[in-house]
């Protein structure tokens, strides 16, 4: 094997490592600071994802189609928390499961009810249609080594927004005790409003971006999602570190998997059926890495409510 | 002396680079009332979660009847005997004053992992269940849902609670904490007769309840103990006057 | 303990409407001739008995599992495997394939309840929002199993050519097959009301409501879970390998996170914590995905509308319109 077909797979689980990030990142926040668990999170994945294929369909660029996803996303957010979730933060963890469920129903009938069943295709930008040459010989696509810029950036300014700004301030009081930041005179009801669209536009993006790489498709943010439910509990639930490294571990493992697993199973199924069986298995990989990690750790790696 | 029923050597915790317990070392004789008491802050719940096995020291031992409890969990520290009330009463909302009695009685008998008997009319848990409240006057309101019963009346479930548990220790949080005149009035004899089956380490802020209860008085300053001896004793320790009784006086 | 009244009460004849409900739709259409009411009775049956199941770790301990789709599929997928296996006349990891209910049965709830022991032993460690999560990841873990496994269909999912036998009865047939499943909803019903009354059964509840009061009385409510867990998954594989053989077919879809939370939807929409709870929320949601279904093509919208009225307006569900109920626990 040789070391340019290593760097190729590291690449790619890099680059699924900071797209998983994107979505662990709202959700965790959305965690640690409202107390909610949001299985509707995936939505807004999709949200962007059909935002951006829909706007860049009709303008010719996707660049504008970004930026629509990102609007769209924290709109669907902005709207989904005023109407419906804020109801939901005093309530149990069941009601919460139950209405983000009813959400996912909602969100998922009528984006096939706007767009159809047949998947949308989201063309990569022509500026990046090309293949970089890396260090060892290797071509790699250079929409994918963008992907993973982009998600090093958000990373970064998620973590610049959190330590440096007021609004990461009040989100780190908010975690830590919600009586005492409204006591402050912090509007909490704005603030939750604000992280939960942040949270979301996050998730659009994601969704765009991928979205570009996959086809655009009803349900496609319900792998991610459960990926991301991986990622959080991996990484220890709120802690927005936790969620990137747990981002990346799990992209690497993931990949790692998808990679080699195949190969491993081609030593004891016929061929034809190994590709399958192989990736079946690597599909399993991760959520058994997650059970031991949990079976040693039960709050995971990084948790930050001790 | 009656060999120690309960007894904590070297306990230390601390919280960041707070030393909430500094190198504590008690016990708890047969037949004896030990109160503990100490300015706020000074770590006296911390102390109690320890014993009772809710939060693990990060040095010294606890033993209960000559055994290392350390590593036991609170429930297997509860089914050796070590029985505990908690500061703030704690119930299970749904279940009336009688279940609560008759879910001790259940855990006392070890019969829990019975699937098929209704526990309703099931006159081997009923009876111990309601002398139980009959000794702590509830057995008029046995079918009150513990959601309802009035803060005193739960305070004295608390105790009903360790009685059909049969605890041959107890580790008590405050158990005046909110009573009465009246009410502490009843729960102090109450205790002060309790002492013979089952001796009792409470912590206490009310001084005329401790100084009229307890055989032995251990002052606890900022996760040490500063002194251990008889209410008299204490009355008259200097330091004890300096450091918390002092306090109290001016 | 309020004393027993020899008047039934209503949430009595309320539960008693809900279990008759079913058997009287199945009786009707079957003599009426309307095979196919006589399958959507056998559906609301087998629903039921996988939601009650999930009802003991839901209702009873509240534990909010976003997994049972796992011991559902691993109940189907038992039954779809002995059945392929019994058709070739050839052994199951070295078992038999008798193509046989009751067998099937066993087998599943073992290897269910199994299944459940760890992964509840490992997910009940955590609580809250991470058992949630964990719980759904297990099941996970299954789905993929299930597509990555060649031999059992994969993706494409595992006919049945015949249904698994009961005694010589003749299980090919609507009616025969609908009592048998109501049979196995009412044992499920049973074991839900015994539980829910035994000593066991104020343990899971206690442990529900304040945990940390169990442990002080010497109960580990860790083991209390774990038991009722298992339990809870031992009764929702029954449903499962029933259901493969209703549909005489099972694919990763049974497995699948949609499932999981059909589940959760139908024990809410019933009651949770009340007997005939999830029984009244599948009735609800078989009916309304007929009714719904047959106007539209997109009733998941309305049933996601639907549910977010119950959610945020309606508490309780069904069963507390029917019979609000008052303190439960003695």
């Amino acid at each position: 094997m040789s070391p340019a077909l290593l760097v190729e797979q590291l690449l790619n689980g890099l680059q699924l490592g900071v797209m998983l990030f994107l979505m662990s990142a709202g959700l965790t926040l959305i965690f640690g600071v409202m107390g909610l668990i949001n299985l509707a999170h995936g939505s807004f994945y999709m949200v962007g994802a059909f935002a951006c294929a829909a706007i860049a369909a009709a303008t010719g660029s996707f660049w504008a189609g970004l930026a629509a996803s990102l609007a769209g996303a924290a709109a669907a957010g902005v709207l989904v928390e005023v109407a419906i979730i804020r109801r939901l933060y005093d309530r149990d963890h069941l009601d919460q499961v139950l209405a983000t469920f009813a959400l996912i129903l909602i969100f998922s009938e009528g984006t096939r009810w706007l767009f159809g069943s047949f998947p949308l295709y989201l063309d990569i930008p022509p500026l990046l249609q090309w293949a970089a040459t890396l260090p060892g010989g290797l071509q790699y696509p250079v929409y994918r080594l963008a992907v993973i810029g982009l998600g090093v950036a958000v990373a970064l300014g998620l973590f610049l927004l959190i330590s440096r700004t007021r609004l990461g301030m009040r989100i780190r009081a908010g975690e830590n005790d919600r009586e005492m930041i409204a006591a402050l005179g912090v509007d909490i009801r704005r603030l939750n409003t604000i992280v939960f669209a942040l949270g979301a536009a996050l998730a659009g993006l994601a969704g765009a971006t991928v979205g570009a790489l996959q086809s655009v498709q009803v349900g496609m943010g319900e792998p991610v999602l459960i990926l991301a439910f991986v990622v959080i509990v991996i990484g220890g639930i709120g802690s927005v570190r936790g969620a990137l490294l747990g981002a990346l571990l799990v992209g690497l493992v993931d990949t790692a998997g998808r990679f080699f697993l195949p190969r491993i199973a081609g030593l004891f199924v016929p061929p034809a059926e190994a590709g399958l069986v192989g990736s079946g298995i690597a599909s399993m990989l991760i959520y058994v890495v997650m059970a031991l990690i949990l079976a040693l750790r039960p709050k995971g790696l990084f948790a930050s409510h001790a | 002396m009656a060999e120690p029923i309960l007894g904590v050597s070297g306990l230390r915790k601390t919280f960041g680079a707070l030393k909430v317990t500094d190198g504590v070392s008690l016990d708890l004789r047969p037949g004896e009332i030990h109160a503990l008491i100490g300015p706020n802050g000074a770590g006296k719940s911390t102390l109690i979660h320890q014993i009772c096995g809710s939060l693990a020291p990060d040095e010294g031992r606890v033993f209960f009847e000559g055994r290392d409890v350390t590593a036991s969990t609170p429930a297997a520290r509860a089914r050796a005997g070590l029985g505990r009330t908690f500061q703030v009463s704690t119930v299970i909302p749904e279940f009336t004053a009688l279940g609560h009695a008759m879910l001790a009685v259940q855990a006392r008998q070890g019969t829990s992992f019975r699937f098929l008997r209704p526990v309703a009319g099931d006159r081997s848990l009923r009876e111990p269940a309601m002398a139980a409240l009959a000794r702590v006057g509830l057995e008029n309101r046995a079918h009150v849902p513990a959601a309802v019963l009035s803060h005193g009346e739960r305070r004295r479930l608390e105790v009903a609670l360790v009685l059909a548990l049969g605890s041959k220790a107890l580790l008590m949080d405050e158990p005046m904490a909110g009573m009465g005149s009246e009410g502490s009035r009843e729960l102090t004899a109450l205790l002060s007769e309790l002492r013979r089956e089952a001796p009792i380490l409470m912590v206490e802020h009310d001084m005329d309840a401790v100084f009229a209860l307890a055989d032995r008085i251990s002052v606890l300053v900022y996760g040490r103990i500063v002194a251990t001896g008889t209410p008299d004793e204490i009355r008259r320790d200097p330091v004890v006057r300096q450091a918390y009784l002092g306090d109290e006086a001016s | 303990m309020p004393e027993r009244s020899f008047v039934p009460s209503r949430g009595l004849v309320a539960s008693l409407a809900v279990i008759a409900l079913p058997l009287a739709l199945a009786l009707w259409a079957s003599f009426a001739g309307e095979t196919f009411y006589v399958t959507l009775a056998t559906r609301i049956a087998i629903l039921g008995l996988a939601a009650t199941g999930l009802n003991l770790a839901l209702g009873l301990g509240g534990l909010v599992s976003l997994g049972h789709a796992a011991f559902f599929g691993i109940g189907g997928y038992v039954a779809g495997i002995v059945a392929s296996h019994a058709m070739e006349g050839t052994s199951v990891l070295g078992l038999p394939a008798i193509s046989e209910m009751a067998y099937v049965w066993l087998l599943a709830a073992v290897a269910a309840g199994l299944f459940a022991l760890v992964m509840g032993a490992i997910s009940l460690r955590t609580s809250g929002v991470a058992f949630i999560m964990i719980t759904l990841a297990f099941a996970q873990m299954i789905f993929y199993l299930a597509i990555a496994w060649p031999g059992y269909g994969g993706e494409d999912g595992l006919p049945i050519t015949l249904r698994n036998g009961f005694f010589g009865l003749r299980t090919m047939r609507p009616m025969p097959f609908f009592l048998i499943s109501f049979g196995a909803l009412l044992f499920g019903l049973a074991l839900f009301a015994v539980l829910k009354a035994s000593r066991f059964g104020a343990a899971l509840q206690a442990a529900r409501q304040n945990g940390v009061r169990l442990a002080s009385l010497g109960v580990e409510p860790f083991r209390i879970r774990l038991v009722a867990f298992v339990l809870s998954g031992m009764i929702t594989a029954l449903a499962g390998a029933l259901y493969a053989d209703l549909n005489r077919f099972v694919s990763p879809s049974m497995l699948s996170w949609h499932m999981s939370g059909e589940l959760i939807v139908l024990v809410v929409l019933g009651g949770v914590g009340r007997l005939a709870g999830p029984l009244a929320g599948a009735t609800l949601y078989v009916l309304l995905e007929h009714v719904l279904g047959g106007l539209t093509e997109r009733w998941q919208f309305f049933l996601g509308l639907a549910l977010l009225a119950v959610v945020l307006l309606g508490r309780g569900g069904l069963m507390s319109l029917l019979a609000p109920k008052g303190v439960r626990h003695g």
